[in-house]
């Protein structure tokens, strides 16, 4: 019975089959033509959006460009070049004498290294902390985990202007439950030092560390649990498995992170004011300060001309970042995609 | 040793779960939650530093908040621009960033070069940098200024007449006030592209996330590019505009005067108790903000997962 049946119905299939054929032959002229014609019109369409879109693309890129084109041109500008209508981003006369006033007023050689190393040594707290963090909330269960990870989008959403009054209050009289005071006689003053800054960002609530902590959470949950339990069967420790397995796949978060935070932290003017950190320590600090000093120092009283010690400044305080910019950028891009930065 | 045979695994793993979130709780209870209430407490009290470092709080109730509404000369004045500035440039960010993910989640010759240009904004973004770029911009590209009347000013020198669009549209029925926020918008086109750089970089991760198995049924199903992107792209990443609109209010009122205004009383005028009042009072105006748009987005909002 079941042979026939499968005979049976071979042979429906068959005839389908040519039921098909015969159809497909018919048509084949005039679907030949169809499809001529919607080439055409496809490829004009394409062509169109593709001039639209590079005329989108070259126009943002050159508002983005465009200043600090005009910034570095205006760097090489003599006096006489910045007051003659005649000059468009060629200087007639170039001159160095910006970036030499410039470099020494910021006194730049030590000033750029003392702001590296603070950012970089900072950078290298948050990505360890704020992904030990992220980690514990991706991977464990314990209780209230919900709710401290709604404090962690607290931490995102409330400005840190809202809390800067007591972070002042809480460094101008450094106290850990009075063992402090209890051997020194009276609490620390840790303002005008970096260490307020190395304190909040080793309890991973520095600079917008809320943001990297949800940056990492994201990512460790979209890791495959398998690594782990591998690891966990071979006899890992947890610590082990963090930070030799975990981490190791992180990488891409973790240049994210790396780049943000070294970047808002060789940028960040807040913090350095609040805890008035030394502007030896940050570049960023004395660049807002320059056209001032250049003016008093230099008895320079034309703000046109200061202008251009300022943009020299600038451009050799931008230096550092660009250059990590570009030798990271492939990875940054990348990573930032693979990060799962979204929810 | 006794303990451990007490333990599951799963409770000596939470407990070993816990130790890793433990730094970030003792920073966050002892900077964050404890600065959050000493602000309350500071708010309504006056702070007096005494010369050994301390300070001493007098309970004042309500005055400070009585003094910022009533009394203060420019706090509710600065308050409104902060919110309206906001109010205006979060949606014209949020949706300038998704246009640009678009274009840049495309391949095309020379992406990397341009993602990487797009993310420049990102890379520069410092008070001092943006200010000294202002002043460059104002010199190199010339017309972007402002108001619409700035931009009118500079459109005459370069023989396009705005005037005659600007006609065009009103004519055409167009309200007013519609023409004057797309100016507005056209005219801070470079404010936006720098505010946008994070937000860019969320849609674009966005937009890689989505499957491209919907697009090809979307195709096969015969949509149109328009009818995707409202029925596929739009609805999946209905939930990152979310993170989009927070980052940015966030990020506005970081920048917004209200802080200034918050920092020259506190250290200038060495008037604690009202800055806490300035800060906090824009705190709460912000999370309510935030609260609304969150809530009628969320309702709109399709999850995929």
């Amino acid at each position: 019975m079941s042979e026939e049946m499968t005979l049976e119905q071979k042979n429906k299939e068959e005839t389908i089959d040519q039921v098909d054929v015969i159809a497909e032959g018919s048509g084949f002229l005039s679907k030949m033509d169809k499809n001529k014609k919607s080439q055409i019109t496809n490829g004009v369409k394409g062509f169109v959006l593709g001039v639209f879109r590079w005329i989108i693309i070259i126009g943002i890129a050159y508002v983005i460009i465009g200043p600090v084109l005009g910034m570095i041109s205006r760097s090489f500008f003599s006096d006489a070049d910045n007051y003659n209508p005649m000059v468009y981003m060629i200087p007639e006369s170039p001159t160095l004498e910006r970036f030499k006033v410039a470099a020494s007023t910021l006194n730049y050689k030590s000033t750029v290294i003392n702001s590296l190393i603070y950012s970089l040594s900072l950078m290298v707290i948050q990505v360890l902390m704020c992904s030990m963090a992220g980690y514990g909330f991706a991977r464990y269960n314990f209780p209230l985990k919900k709710l401290f990870f709604a404090c962690v989008v607290l931490m995102i959403v409330v400005p840190t202007h809202t809390i800067m009054l007591p972070l002042y209050m809480t460094f101008s009289n450094f106290d850990v439950f009075g063992i402090i005071s209890l051997i020194n006689g009276k609490p620390l003053n840790l303002l005008s030092s970096a260490v307020p800054m190395y304190i909040m960002t080793f309890f991973s609530c520095g600079l917008r560390s809320g943001l990297y902590i949800y940056i990492f959470t994201q990512f460790f949950r979209g890791l495959p649990k398998e690594i782990e339990e591998a690891a966990f069967v071979d006899g890992c420790g947890v610590w082990y498995t963090y930070f030799r397995i975990m981490l190791r796949n992180a990488t891409p978060a973790a240049i994210t992170v790396a780049i943000f935070s070294l970047v808002w932290q060789y940028n960040d003017t807040f913090y350095a004011r609040l805890f008035n950190i030394s502007d030896s320590l940050v570049i960023s600090k004395r660049i807002v300060g320059l056209q001032l000093t250049i003016g008093n120092v230099y008895k320079i009283y034309d703000p046109n001309i200061l202008e251009l010690y300022m943009d020299a400044g600038i451009i050799l305080m931008m230096i550092p970042l660009v250059v990590i910019y570009i030798l990271l950028q492939k990875q940054f891009v990348e990573g930032v995609e693979r990060s799962g930065i979204v929810g | 040793m006794e303990n451990k045979k007490f333990m599951t695994l799963t409770r000596r793993r939470s407990i070993k779960g816990f130790f890793f979130i433990v730094p970030w709780l003792i920073g966050f209870l002892w900077f964050y939650l404890r600065s959050l209430m000493l602000t309350v407490q500071f708010s309504v009290s006056e702070l007096t530093v005494s010369p050994g470092g301390g300070y001493t709080l007098d309970f004042v109730g309500l005055d400070n908040f009585i003094y910022a509404f009533r009394a203060h000369g420019t706090f509710k004045q600065i308050l409104t621009t902060s919110i309206g500035d906001m109010v205006v440039d979060v949606p014209l960010i949020t949706f300038f960033s998704l246009l640009i993910a678009m274009l840049l989640n495309r391949e095309f010759k020379g992406r990397t070069l341009v993602r990487a240009i797009f993310f420049l904004p990102v890379i520069l973004n410092s008070d001092a940098i943006v200010g000294a770029m202002g002043i460059a911009r104002g010199l190199m590209v010339g017309g972007l200024s402002n108001t619409s009347s700035e931009i009118l000013d500079a459109a005459a020198t370069t023989g396009v007449s705005v005037d005659y669009y600007i006609q065009m549209f009103t004519s055409l029925g167009i309200p007013t006030i519609f023409i004057q926020y797309v100016m507005g918008a056209v005219g801070r086109i470079s404010d936006i592209i720098n505010a946008s750089g994070v937000q860019i970089i969320v849609f674009l991760a966005a937009l890689q996330s989505i499957p491209g198995s919907m697009y090809e049924v979307a195709k096969i199903e015969g949509a149109t590019a328009y009818e995707t992107f409202w029925k596929v792209t739009f609805p999946m990443v209905m939930p990152h505009i979310i993170t989009v609109v927070v980052y940015t209010v966030v990020d506005s009122f970081i920048d917004s005067e209200v802080v200034d205004l918050a920092y020259a009383t506190a250290f200038d005028q060495n008037n604690y108790g009202l800055s806490s009042v300035f800060s906090l009072v824009s705190t709460l105006v912000t999370c309510l903000i935030l609260g609304l748009t969150v809530y009628f987005i969320q309702k709109r909002t399709f999850y995929y997962n």
